[in-house]
């Protein structure tokens, strides 16, 4: 990573690159779960090293669109997807292999999945797909990614045992783990709070500050303070469709400009 | 807002105090379903104790065990009657572990397949008709193995007998690769998606999560397939009795002719009178039966309880 060697200690000298062309480019992106729309017509850049924030009220699509980034819908046969996503310019839907694309984009899904294998094979996992077969590599890479997941004090005495055997909000560190430990370029969130406790949240919402000088992360949570307090940019969305997208501190401080995000923002409807 | 009317009355401590049909039926239900499970205990203890008394008297009395387990000759209708039950035992074993070589693959990669890799029809198109396979009565296996079986084992190994080890295994393991089919089937989709999910979002194809992720969480489901399976292979009577040509021989061959326990049995049953020297041998036969399959139950039960501790 280009910005993370200059950056040193100070967070703030890698932040969004606007100046730069975005990592991800979202053009017409309409989604629908056989023939009902979930999304329609989103068109976004999101730039590198930016955290962006996707906020709004259940069903409104945020899910999806964390879904078509990563090409999840091939699990989903009713899931039809329109339009393009790019990344780094490249159109994800040209790539044959998904499974590449895959591997560069860490997922957190809402509820913490803990792979039925040990937290040491769990966030071992992705590095032995891609060929590392030492034990000292992995052992590093595992220390590496649960340290900066800020997990490893609380397991490095129990690595061996079942990853499903930890608190909720310690198996969500360690999906945030694992997904490091595939070095994504890209982290998606999905609502990665919703099953951790306030402490945990603030320590997880720490660890992605510090995550933001070496990738871009993409945010959805239903916590509009989440959204304030982490995303660089906030988009909001609402019944499938991007109602508006700004600068987070211009959507809270000041007026937004669409008086939906304004009431959302403020918890009249939800 | 007023509460409800009855609100009122149900907190007071007479009505905590009464029981209602509610508390009764829970009482009822208790008492069944603590019924249904002990049920199933007695007539497993009951089964246990009658074969074995029809049979330990013999087995401990007139027979030499050690005659039962190193002799093949079983000549109980002889005038000078032995129970060397060697080549029954080698006759199940030959015949049950052919079948398993055939069916643990041919299940396992079926339920694979049905449980991971097919979609939609196809995939509904296969679990019915494996379920019709199950539903198909041994008798009828019995005659393919010996009016279909038979000849085509002749004509293409060229071999004087077509009723052996090669047919019986062939038969015994298409019969029983529908039911381990369909219980290895539900073992891998008892794995939750979301494993899947979050193995593919990591990078993996669909072949990795099936062999890192969705195998390994669902083992014990796949191990109790395969046991069930060989019980199944283990208990099987008329399709055997049909298909193994029913000879009393140690086999060196699949091309050989054998006879099971349980074929024995079926086969000989009838003819013993009561209380004979002969009805009790065959009673030991069933202790034989009974105790190995409780020795596969069980081992199958510490394996999977082991593997489920690590």
């Amino acid at each position: 990573m280009v910005g993370a060697a200059a950056g040193g200690a100070a967070a703030d000298v890698s932040g969004p690159r606007y100046d730069e062309p975005p990592v991800i480019e979202v053009r017409d992106l309409s989604i629908a779960y056989g023939g009902r729309p979930a999304l329609r017509g989103v068109n976004l850049d999101v730039h590198r090293h930016e955290i962006f924030g996707i906020i709004g009220p259940a069903n409104s699509g945020k899910t999806s669109f964390l879904r078509a980034l990563n090409r999840m819908e091939t699990f989903n046969a009713s899931m039809e997807v329109r339009g393009s996503v790019s990344i780094n310019g490249m159109n994800i839907r040209d790539w044959r292999n998904e499974y590449a694309l895959r591997s560069r984009i860490g997922v957190v899904f809402p509820l913490p999945v803990g792979l039925p294998l040990t937290v040491y094979e769990n966030v071992a996992f992705s590095p032995r797909l891609r060929g590392i077969r030492k034990k000292a590599e992995l052992d590093e890479v595992v220390e590496r990614c649960l340290t900066r997941a800020a997990l490893w004090d609380e397991v490095k005495d129990r690595l061996d045992s079942l990853g499903s055997l930890l608190s909720g909000g310690q198996q969500q560190r360690l999906t945030i783990a694992r997904a490091l430990s595939q070095e994504p370029e890209l982290l998606l969130l999905d609502e990665f709070s919703i099953a951790v406790d306030p402490v945990t949240t603030m320590r997880i919402e720490d660890v992605l500050r510090e995550l933001r000088s070496e990738l871009t992360i993409v945010m959805a949570t239903n916590l509009v303070q989440q959204a304030r307090r982490l995303a660089d940019r906030t988009a909001f969305f609402l019944m499938g469709e991007l109602v508006e997208i700004g600068v987070t501190e211009d959507l809270f401080e000041r007026e937004a400009k669409d008086e939906r995000t304004t009431g959302y923002i403020e918890g009249r409807f939800g | 807002m007023t509460p409800p009317a009855d609100s009122a009355a149900a907190a007071t401590p007479g009505a905590m105090d009464r029981r209602d049909a509610a508390w009764y039926a829970d009482r009822i239900a208790q008492a069944l379903i603590f019924v249904g499970g002990v049920s199933a205990i007695v007539f497993i203890a009951g089964i246990f104790v009658f074969v074995t008394r029809e049979g330990l008297d013999f087995a401990l009395g007139p027979l030499g065990l050690r005659e039962f387990f190193t002799s093949i000759a079983w000549r109980p209708t002889s005038n000078t009657p032995t129970y060397g039950a060697l080549a029954l035992i080698a006759g199940t074993a030959s015949v049950t572990g052919f079948a398993m070589l055939l069916s643990v693959p041919l299940s396992l990669g079926a339920a694979l397949f049905i449980a991971e890799f097919a979609r939609g029809k196809t995939r509904e198109t296969l679990k019915i008709l494996v379920e019709m396979l199950a539903a198909i009565p041994s008798v009828v296996w019995g005659f393919v193995g010996m009016s279909i079986m038979n000849p085509l084992i002749i004509r293409v190994f060229d071999v004087p007998v077509g009723l052996t080890v090669l047919n019986a295994g062939l038969i015994l393991g298409l019969m029983a690769a529908p039911i381990m089919t369909t219980i290895a089937e539900d073992a891998l989709k008892a794995v939750p998606d979301t494993y899947r999910e979050a193995a593919e979002a990591l990078g993996a194809t669909r072949w990795e999560v099936v062999v890192k992720v969705v195998i390994p969480a669902s083992r014990n489901g796949l191990l109790a397939a395969v046991l069930l399976g060989v019980g199944r292979g283990f208990g099987e009577t008329m399709a055997v009795l049909m298909a193994s040509g029913h000879a009393i021989n140690l086999p060196t061959s699949p091309f050989d002719s054998v006879r099971a326990l349980t074929a024995t049995i079926a086969a000989e049953l009838g003819d013993a009178p009561v209380g004979s020297d002969h009805y009790g041998s065959l009673f030991t036969l069933g202790i034989l039966l009974f105790v190995v399959t409780f020795l596969i139950n069980l081992a199958a039960d510490v394996v999977v309880r082991g593997i489920g501790r690590k």
